[in-house]
């Protein structure tokens, strides 16, 4: 049991904002109203938040694997985690190893994170990486805009079959929900080719186009329930003008729920290269005037990271571009995957815009629980580097500063410098934590009432911003002290969450010979199996009522 | 007096000795120099286990013995010297910054691998990758003078951007490898593939080399540039032959643009 007294409480779930008020944590690690006896945490002249949850990121599975293994250097250079009683070893640097990734997210406060692309292929694989990070609780979604079994369904109008199919995937893989990487693109990628527009079919099909996956997978989601709406990865990432397509996707929606992966990516004007601007004006206005769609920015970090996505043909564009180490892996019937080590620099014009438009959209969408904290990590910057972004959403002096590094011809493609809004610290706790959480459908996550799992963060107040959310003076993973000034004191094992959304038992037997045709494994071997999961905690699928 | 080291017990698996630089050294006293801790294999064992010490808070080291298992010899150094009688290990003067390395003997391999700045000399035979960029890097030595006065081994010069090799000996496979700036001179030829994706720089050799088809005759010429790199590598006694050389292009495979120039 534990009480924390004397600190300013910011829990907007709950509409508290700084108010001076004990916290108290019961042995089952939940929030209760009250304890007697337990530990006595004296948190005066701190400030208590719910722990973070980074609601897209990329710390488990084949491609942040093949990132570890394409950058040696950064190995070499990085932090490294000798091993002591607590602590196991580890590195830290562009990509983390899995030891590591627990202990830099407990390290700055963050308790819960969204793994965002997993094939089922691949899944097995992830799961046990997942249980190799300590601390955090863990969820993952699975990759299906380019699942050649479900594209067959859509392509040939069987919705029904097509929800089954879907519900069937996410069991086997033991997700938590639906993620959509350039619907069709990756597909076409196996062609050579990719999709650049939602109305022309994908190769390979003759009906199919990507607006039409967007429709139906965005609907599939909240037919069955899911706890977090289809996650989605617009098409055309990264290429100049394609803010046209991100609003185009947006339009097909069609009112269903949806979260916008690292819109940041997608918010760009211009015709070319030498013209990219950035149109976040547009994008966040969209946002602003959509309560149905949540985005995480996708932040941009000048320095060294290491791209990795199921966005293959935007990988080989991108190695094209740099001429950087380009790694590529197609994954069978399901999707695909580039990995390219890079380095955003401010006096590179597309990456100035870059780092300006992630900020843009953080300051232009007004509502914060519509808009979450992200670097894509590790795409546009290392998950351990959030504290900068935070300081530079809370300061626009900061901000003023960081904009006099940049080119002059930069100034008049972004929207940054007219921004002088500043995010209070409420603010900061709904788009770090609270906002992710509810986005994620994750009730008993970012907030601290009663009920709610005990994990909270306590930051010491000070001047320097990114000081205090770089090292939170305690760290609470439910119920259990396991940072406390500065070091881990525990490591316990975090839970998987997973759905299991209703399905037509008699799917397993319409996927089989499906399968057994073109996949290079047994079907029987397929499925990830529940015993696999250390600690599993399934939630509900509340589809909506029949009439 | 400069910190001299005897090997008195020859180890029997790597011994790594990074700390052994000038920059360490200098503020160091006999005591705290044997005291250091080196690790043998996996072992942490006490410098004074393998060496007799002498001397202390000096800028300029010197060894003695047979030290081919010894590693990282000089790693990042900036300043002072470092003299080798005998044999040398693997890595040694990688990553340094300024400085001087001689070495009386043959020396391992990665000899400057993605050095800054300074000067290194072997009087014998080197290993490979030479000035080298490691496993992943982008770059390899980035500024420096390293000189080889017998042969070398596989990718010289892999990945360097900047900084001259001489090499007296003969090379083997894939000198200048990957090359993006930076000149290397070879004086007696090298084996294959030279200059294999070079992207800029210049290799020069004053013997025939087996050119890649991926490279283009362009001319015979004598460079401008030749006589003020003698001027350079002059005070080191090495010579070079102003001309005429056959000129180069490549690798057009990159497509790049360095140079091979071929004493005709």
């Amino acid at each position: 049991m534990i009480r924390i007294t004397g600190g300013k409480i910011y829990d907007p779930a709950q509409g508290i904002d700084g108010q001076v008020r004990d916290l108290c944590i019961d042995d089952t690690g939940k929030i209760v109203e009250t304890v007697s006896g337990g530990r006595i945490i004296d948190a005066t002249g701190m400030v208590i938040f719910p722990g973070g949850v980074d609601v897209h990121t990329h710390v488990a599975g084949g491609a942040i694997n093949f990132a570890r293994a394409m950058t040696p250097e950064d190995h070499r250079r990085t932090q490294a985690f000798i091993r002591t009683k607590t602590r196991r070893s580890g590195l830290g640097g562009m990509a983390p190893t899995t030891f590591a990734t627990g202990y830099l997210y407990a390290g700055m406060g963050f308790t819960t994170v969204n793994e965002a692309a997993v094939p089922v292929l691949s899944a097995r694989h992830t799961h046990e990486e997942l249980a190799d990070i300590p601390i955090i609780d863990k969820a993952s979604l699975t990759l299906m805009a380019n699942n050649e079994i479900l594209l067959e369904q859509l392509e040939q109008g069987e919705y029904e079959r097509a929800k089954q199919v879907l519900s069937w995937y996410l069991w086997a893989a033991k997700s938590y929900g639906v993620k959509a990487v350039n619907p069709g693109g990756v597909k076409a990628w196996k062609y050579g080719h990719d999709a650049k527009a939602l109305d022309t079919p994908i190769d390979g099909y003759h009906r199919l186009t990507p607006g039409q996956i967007v429709t139906n997978l965005a609907r599939i989601c909240d037919d069955l329930g899911l706890p977090h709406p289809v996650h989605l990865h617009c098409n055309n990432l990264g290429a100049p003008g394609n803010i046209t397509t991100t609003l185009d996707t947006l339009a097909r929606l069609e009112g269903h729920r949806a979260h916008i992966a690292h819109s940041q990516y997608h918010a760009y004007g211009g015709d070319g290269w030498d013209t990219m601007c950035s149109e976040t004006t547009v994008l966040a206005e969209y946002f602003n005037s959509h309560p149905n769609l949540t985005t995480d920015a996708g932040v941009v970090l000048f320095g060294d990271t290491v791209t990795i996505t199921a966005d293959g043909p935007w990988q080989h564009l991108l190695y094209k571009l740099t001429g950087r180490k380009w790694g590529n892996l197609d994954v069978e019937n399901e999707t695909g995957c580039g990995i390219v080590p890079y380095t955003y620099r401010p006096s590179n014009v597309v990456n100035a815009v870059q780092w300006a438009a992630g900020l843009e959209l953080l300051l232009m969408i007004r509502d914060p629980w519509q808009v979450f904290l992200s670097t894509d990590h590790p795409n546009g910057g290392c998950f351990w580097r959030y504290p900068e972004i935070i300081q530079m959403l809370m300061s626009a002096e900061f901000r003023r500063e960081c904009l006099k590094k940049l080119p002059d011809r930069v100034k008049s493609r972004i929207k940054l410098p007219e921004l002088d809004r500043e995010y209070t610290l409420l603010e900061i706790a709904t788009a770090m934590s609270a906002g992710p959480a509810r986005a994620l459908g994750l009730t008993h996550k970012g907030h601290l009432g009663v009920g709610a799992d005990a994990d909270v963060v306590v930051y010491e107040e000070q001047v320097d911003i990114q000081q205090m959310f770089s090292h939170p003076r305690y760290v609470i993973k439910a119920g259990e002290v396991v940072l406390e000034d500065g070091d881990i004191r525990e490591a316990p094992q975090g839970k998987e969450f997973l759905v299991r959304p209703a399905m037509d038992p008699a799917t397993n037997d319409f996927i089989r010979p499906l399968f057994e045709d073109c996949y290079t494994m047994k079907f029987e071997h397929y499925p990830v199996e529940l015993e696999r999961i250390e600690h599993p905690d399934l939630r509900d699928c509340q589809p909506p009522a029949t009439s | 007096m400069p910190v001299t080291l005897r090997l008195k017990r020859p180890p029997i698996v790597p011994l790594e000795a990074e700390f052994l630089s000038p920059d360490v050294l200098a503020t160091l006293s006999h005591a705290e120099i044997s005291a250091m801790i080196v690790h043998h294999g996996k072992r942490r064992l006490p410098l004074s286990e393998f060496f007799d010490v002498e001397g202390e808070r000096s800028e300029d080291l010197v060894l003695h013995g047979e030290l081919h298992k010894l590693r990282w010899v000089g790693r990042g150094m900036r300043r002072g010297s470092i003299t080798v009688h005998g044999t040398i290990g693997m890595h040694l003067g990688a990553y340094m910054r300024g400085g001087r390395i001689d070495v009386h003997g043959n020396a391992g391999d990665w000899i400057g691998a993605e050095m800054k700045d300074g000067t290194i000399r072997i009087r014998g035979n080197a290993g490979g990758q030479i000035g080298a960029a490691y496993r992943g890097a982008m770059s390899g030595m980035r500024n420096g003078l390293i000189m080889i006065d017998g042969s070398a081994g596989l990718e010289v010069g892999m990945r360097m951007r900047r900084g001259t090799i001489v090499v007296g000996g003969p090379t083997r496979d894939f000198t200048g490898l990957q090359m993006k700036g930076g000149t290397i001179l070879l004086r007696s030829g090298a084996e294959i593939r030279t200059g294999a994706w070079m992207q800029r720089g210049t290799i020069i050799s004053l013997k025939p080399l087996q050119m890649m088809p991926t490279f283009t005759y362009s001319t015979t010429t004598t460079p401008g540039f030749l006589p003020l790199l003698s001027r350079h590598l002059a005070p080191h006694g090495i010579t070079l032959p102003t001309g005429p050389y056959q000129l180069y292009r490549g690798d057009r495979a990159v497509p790049g643009k360095g140079e091979i120039l071929v004493l005709a």
